[in-house]
């Protein structure tokens, strides 16, 4: 039989045994173990679709942006002022997630940019993100040779979305100042994953404690790379900066401004 | 809370390997930096080979400490949270060597020996 431990440096050996000769064993099954590396990861298959989604953004010529945040920090409202005031700069589409509801795509659509919505609701009793396979799902139904940027607005989650590769150029999250300034140590993997932190409601900072030196601090500290945008989605202060940025990753990855 | 999901796709990928054998112990490799809940993880994995061809397979979960090595003085740095500095000289110039390991490591076969 074979057998296994576990060294104190976390390696784990098997040792077999030598096949004995037991005399007369006809009949007799001894069951053993065979141990097989497998060394992959436990996101392959997601991976994989991710990948094809890649190439169908590349052949249709379209730039992604991975969109995630905690529920309630305004990627919806960010968004619809987004569409309004890129306007005839780029030509954007939404895929809009949400675990339940059409709420946000209501929201959004009418506004001159196509929305396709995905549901998770079909998974788990809902998941908590979109998967590679959920977006997927949703991108036969938006006309993807016709648009430069497409926005895929995750499901409001600040642990999970993160993991998820979903095969999109470029990562950006918001985050609100209601939210307090330590988000980015209590959720470092989401925080560490975007290439652009959009610090959102500042608005409201007159009506709150918020510590935005410490805040950025603590940006700082799990992701030194990051870009910070300090707007308001509500008045729209700051909002150039996060429509330069999007059309600046859209030219960046392969498309030129109209 | 994705818990469930990981635990399906390591459902799918042991599947595969199995090669129609039953398989005994699944060993998965999961980085400190990694955001998995191992109780999650153990939960729903009992509940999703309930019933199945893996059922009474154990998952053994392999942490995988976060170490970042420094450019400056060469000193190696184990991490809690994941603010990438050398506790030795204090220099952000590091590089984490490990911590993100998110792997199917290995499975054990049930094998008939005669």
């Amino acid at each position: 039989m074979g057998r296994f431990h576990r060294h104190t440096d976390g390696t784990v050996h098997s040792h077999d045994h030598e096949h004995r000769d037991v005399g007369d064993h006809g009949g007799y099954v001894d069951t053993g173990h065979e141990r097989v590396a497998v060394l992959e990861t436990i996101l392959a298959e997601n991976d994989r679709t991710a990948d094809e989604n890649r190439s169908d953004f590349a052949a249709a010529g379209v730039v992604t942006v991975n969109l995630m945040s905690s529920p309630g920090a305004g990627k919806t409202t960010l968004l619809k002022r987004t569409i309004t005031m890129l306007g005839s700069r780029l030509r954007l589409g939404v895929l809009e997630g949400d675990i339940a509801t059409s709420l946000d795509a209501d929201e959004l659509s009418g506004l001159g940019a196509p929305v396709a919505l995905v549901n998770t609701a079909a998974g788990f009793g809902g998941e908590c993100h979109l998967d590679a396979t959920m977006v997927r799902s949703g991108l036969g139904r938006l006309p993807l040779g016709d648009l430069d940027l497409l926005v895929i607005e995750n499901v409001g989650n600040l642990v999970c979305p993160a993991e998820f590769d979903v095969g999109q150029h470029a990562r950006a999250m918001v985050s609100a100042v209601t939210e307090g300034e330590e988000k980015p140590l209590k959720y470092p993997v989401m925080f560490r994953a975007c290439d652009v932190v959009v610090v959102n409601k500042i608005d409201l900072l007159p009506h709150l404690d918020f510590d935005m030196e410490r805040f950025v601090g603590n940006v700082r500290d799990v992701n030194p790379s990051a870009r910070l945008l300090f707007l308001s989605a509500r008045t729209g202060d700051g909002l150039d900066e996060w429509c330069d940025w999007l059309v600046e990753t859209s030219s960046r990855h392969g498309r030129r401004e109209l | 809370m994705h818990e469930l999901a990981l635990c399906q796709a390591i459902v799918d990928t042991v599947t595969r390997h199995a090669d129609g054998q039953r398989v005994e112990r699944v060993e998965v490799r999961i980085g400190h930096f990694r955001q998995v809940v191992p109780d999650s993880l153990l939960f729903s994995w009992d509940l999703l080979v309930d019933g199945t061809e893996l059922s009474g397979c154990t998952l053994a979960i392999d942490h995988v400490p976060a170490v970042v090595e420094c450019a400056t003085c060469g000193g190696a740095t184990t991490l809690d949270l994941p603010i990438l500095v050398c506790n030795r000289c204090g220099s952000t110039d590091v590089k984490l060597v490990s911590g993100e390991e998110f792997l199917i490591a290995s499975i054990d076969r049930a094998k008939e020996v005669c």
